[in-house]
């Protein structure tokens, strides 16, 4: 019999503050949220950046601070929020049992190094060994070292001194979703009592943006909503979201409080022909459905705003909204898309919502899927819809729900 | 504890390529004869290069070589060829994919290419003074080919597998997790099987200066062969090397079903992370041996139990005296001196995401076969190292238990305790 899995510490730094009032009191406020844009910073590609907020708070050590670009820093700064609440921050023996699972791409590259590299590579005769030459003078060791995606978890063991494992998921949406897949069913089963889950994103990155914009998914020019936006609909997001999952009994037996209870979390692979990931979602929902409460459940959505998949999934949760009047949020509106955080800022944002027991209003209040809901919230669903990849569904109940 | 924590998992079909060749039978043919991968860069200059040598992967293929397509290239044959072994190949497979790769960045070839044609704006560094363009269809695989989800992606669909593909990285240590992922799937009743995949093909100009740069690379570059010394006194670094390895990991009772011939069994997976620095352990050993107790201990056995430890053995002066360290501890003084412990990276060099894994199948072979491949290299024994490396040639020893070790940098150790069949 699979154990039952509670979220007993959650933490998300965001362009929209640090707190669940801080968040929540954004959200209610259109003017406010909107002002997270910054169209300036990465132009011509808008993103929600993270302002200023004070590190050492989380990470005490300057030399644990240099050794991590922003991305590392978001990361480690959330999870230590999580763990704070959870109960474990500093608690050397609980921390030896705390699983980690990340999700994350590289770090930061200098990009800097990158301007002058190209200049001078531009016309020279022999290119080879110039660029190993500007190479060998001009990378840093430490650089180095925050470029490694598994340093993002490595940070965190060594900053907060989780050590009970380590385990850093790559690609996309769709390492966030899994990393929660494989921590929640290795936490049922047993495999694993404490598991401190996330993932961070740092949306001004211009390495990413050459990438991306190469693909033709970023948003240019004006913000626009969420759920009508063009192919290139994708505006980034800067997040770091965690969250600590507990078997009941384990945090039951040292006291901790449970946030929130994890009923489901399914995760999908198609190969993206239209409708394809409609399908799967329709199998998903069909599967979490017999768990369901409805007039008491709402939907945070994972949309990242590129045109055709986000519509797919507008109508499809619009025809799931037409049968059980699902109200749905399309998050990446307020919070930009956060790609491998996207599904652990979604989870962290439906605990806390659970919590208060009241859903955020409409962020595009045009739209029929963003209904109002002034009931007692008792569960949500949180979807992924990765911009490439990367489909699943989350379900979370209310504590005394 | 899990319904079905600590049974054993078995290894029905491996996959692998290395410096040393294409195929698991090549490969064992020259680790055994103790022969050496590693040669002269020759894919980019090496001028002005602290370090000039490499065990790369250079005959998969012809065309210009990018991190991701030398990857997929090298996965998808040891894939093939694993689930060839298995009887699986051509139908759709009975579990999750779980790939180790490198993180994947546009390399100097690409970014050059990339930022000559596609405007980003004026003020990235990637296209400077020039005005936002939007981008042609034919720039999409410049943003396909290196999305970190790409590879696996690849491969599920090819190998029809079920569910989400994972990419993961562990560092060093990424191979083994996959396995480790694979045994905890099927453990727990997720599916009878796992194809457990790891690649790397990410040696670049870029690449192999930041790893000099952390002085973590072997300088001896007169004779290539020679470099990659493993526990001897001269040691001075690892060797960067390529490569790729698939295992497909079946319930016992699923491999039996089917009439597949089983080559070995994962018998006991631990892990523990390390906190307290980026590339070095703690001088107390803690993680690395917790490490080794949890898969012996998962495996059901005591450190008396293994006759063979195929090392992490990497030849970095800092890895191999903390390893000796860990195994003195683990077995006990004595019981260290008694247990074969030899590293592959003497002859392969450092395969990084991809070595747990090609050293996990070079484990199943050492235990199928009765041989345990050699330690080369090893001329001047360092005296504070006292283990049996089984040096310099292969020795025929039938061993029924061996523990294979993966520790990397950011501190993520794996060990895996492997049966034969």
């Amino acid at each position: 019999m699979a154990r039952e899995v509670w979220i007993t510490g959650y933490g998300l730094l965001s362009p929209l503050g640090e707190t669940p009032e801080a968040w929540f009191a954004a959200l209610a406020d259109p003017a406010r949220w909107r002002a997270g844009v910054d169209a300036a910073a990465c132009a011509p590609f808008p993103i929600h950046p993270i302002g200023a907020y004070a590190l050492e708070k989380q990470v005490p050590k300057p030399g644990d601070q240099r050794a991590m670009g922003p991305l590392m820093q978001y990361g480690a700064y959330a999870a230590g929020l999580a763990l704070e609440m959870a109960g474990i921050k500093g608690n050397a023996a609980l921390l030896q049992e705390t699983h980690l699972v990340a999700a994350s791409g590289g770090g930061e590259r200098d990009w800097d190094l990158d301007r002058q590299i190209l200049a001078k590579l531009e016309g020279a005769n022999d290119g080879g060994a110039l660029l190993n030459q500007q190479l060998a003078d001009g990378l840093r060791p430490t650089l180095f070292l925050a470029q490694l995606p598994n340093l993002f978890a490595g940070n965190i063991s060594i900053i907060h001194g989780v050590s009970g494992s380590s385990r850093t998921f790559m690609g996309e949406e769709a390492a966030g979703i899994d990393a929660l897949r494989v921590a929640f069913r290795r936490c049922a089963a047993g495999q694993g009592d404490i598991f401190l889950v996330g993932a961070a994103y740092n949306a001004a990155r211009p390495d990413l943006h050459q990438q991306y914009h190469a693909g033709g998914i970023l948003l240019a020019g004006g913000w626009q909503p969420l759920w009508h936006r063009p192919e290139p609909g994708v505006c980034l997001g800067s997040a770091g979201a965690f969250v600590v999952l507990e078997s009941k009994e384990r945090a039951m037996a040292r006291g901790a409080r449970p946030r929130a209870r994890l009923l489901a979390v399914e995760s999908e692979r198609t190969a993206r022909k239209p409708g394809a990931a409609a399908q799967i979602a329709e199998g998903s929902f069909a599967r979490i459905l017999p768990q369901t409460k409805p007039g008491a459940l709402a939907v945070l959505s994972g949309a990242s705003g590129r045109g055709g998949i986000t519509h797919e999934e507008r109508e499809f949760l619009a025809a799931v909204a037409g049968d059980t009047g699902l109200p749905v949020r399309g998050t990446a509106a307020a919070f930009g898309h956060a790609m491998e955080c996207a599904p652990l800022q979604n989870v962290v944002l439906a605990a806390a919502a659970l919590e208060r027991g009241t859903l955020f209003a409409p962020l595009e209040p045009d739209e029929p899927v963003e209904a109002e809901f002034e009931g007692a919230l008792r569960q949500m669903l949180v979807t992924s819809w990765g911009h490439a990849k990367g489909e699943g569904m989350v379900l979370l109940e209310a504590i005394d729900g | 504890m899990a319904r079905d924590a600590g049974k054993p998992i078995a290894v029905t079909g491996i996959g692998m390529i290395t410096s040393l060749g294409v195929g698991v039978a090549e490969n064992w043919r020259r680790l055994t004869a103790g022969d050496s991968g590693i040669h002269r860069i020759t894919r980019f200059p090496i001028d002005g290069l602290r370090t000039t040598i490499a065990g790369s992967v250079d005959f998969m293929h012809d065309e210009p070589i990018t991190i991701p397509s030398h990857s997929y290239v090298m996965a998808d044959r040891a894939a093939a060829e694993a689930l060839a072994m298995a009887g699986m190949a051509g139908q759709d497979f009975p579990g999750e994919l779980v790939l180790a790769a490198p993180p994947i960045e546009h390399d100097w070839g690409t970014r050059r290419a990339l930022s000559a044609r596609l405007d980003c704006g004026e003020n990235s560094p990637y296209s400077p003074g020039r005005r936002v363009h939007p981008p042609t269809p034919d720039l999409v695989p410049y943003y396909e080919d290196f999305l970190n989800g790409t590879l696996a992606e690849r491969l599920a669909e090819k190998y029809r597998v079920c569910g989400s593909p994972i990419t993961l990285t562990t560092a060093c240590a990424s191979g083994a997790t996959t396995i480790q992922l694979g045994v905890e799937a099927i453990r727990r009743g997720d599916a009878p099987a796992a194809l457990a995949v790891a690649t790397d093909g990410s040696i670049s100009e870029e690449t192999l200066i930041r790893f000099s740069l952390l002085s973590a690379l072997s300088a001896k570059n007169e004779e290539p062969t020679k470099a990659s010394r493993p526990f001897s006194k001269n040691r001075d670094g690892f060797v960067m090397a390529e490569g790729a390895a698939a295992l497909v990991l079946e319930d016992p009772e699923h491999a039996k079903a089917r009439g597949a011939a089983i080559l070995g069994y994962v018998r006991g997976v631990g892990e523990a992370a390390d906190t307290f620095h980026r590339t070095r352990s703690h001088p107390n050993g803690q993680a690395i041996i917790r490490s080794m107790q949890g898969a012996i201990e998962d495996a059901g056995l005591q450190a008396a139990d293994v006759g063979y430890i195929n090392a992490h053995g990497t030849g970095t002066p800092e890895n191999d005296k903390m390893e000796h360290f860990g195994i003195v501890n683990v077995f006990g003084a004595d019981g260290a001196k008694k247990v074969a412990v030899s590293s592959n990276k003497s002859m392969v060099g450092h395969c990084l995401t991809a070595a747990g894994t090609v050293e996990a199948a070079f484990t199943i072979l050492t235990l199928r076969d009765g041989i345990l491949p050699p330690t080369i290299n090893y001329e001047i024994p360092d005296p504070a190292i006292q283990l049996d490396v089984v040096p310099n040639q292969a020795r025929r020893q039938k061993v029924a238990f061996a523990l294979s070790n993966s520790f990397g940098f950011g501190g993520q150790n794996v060990s895996l305790v492997f049966a034969a069949a």
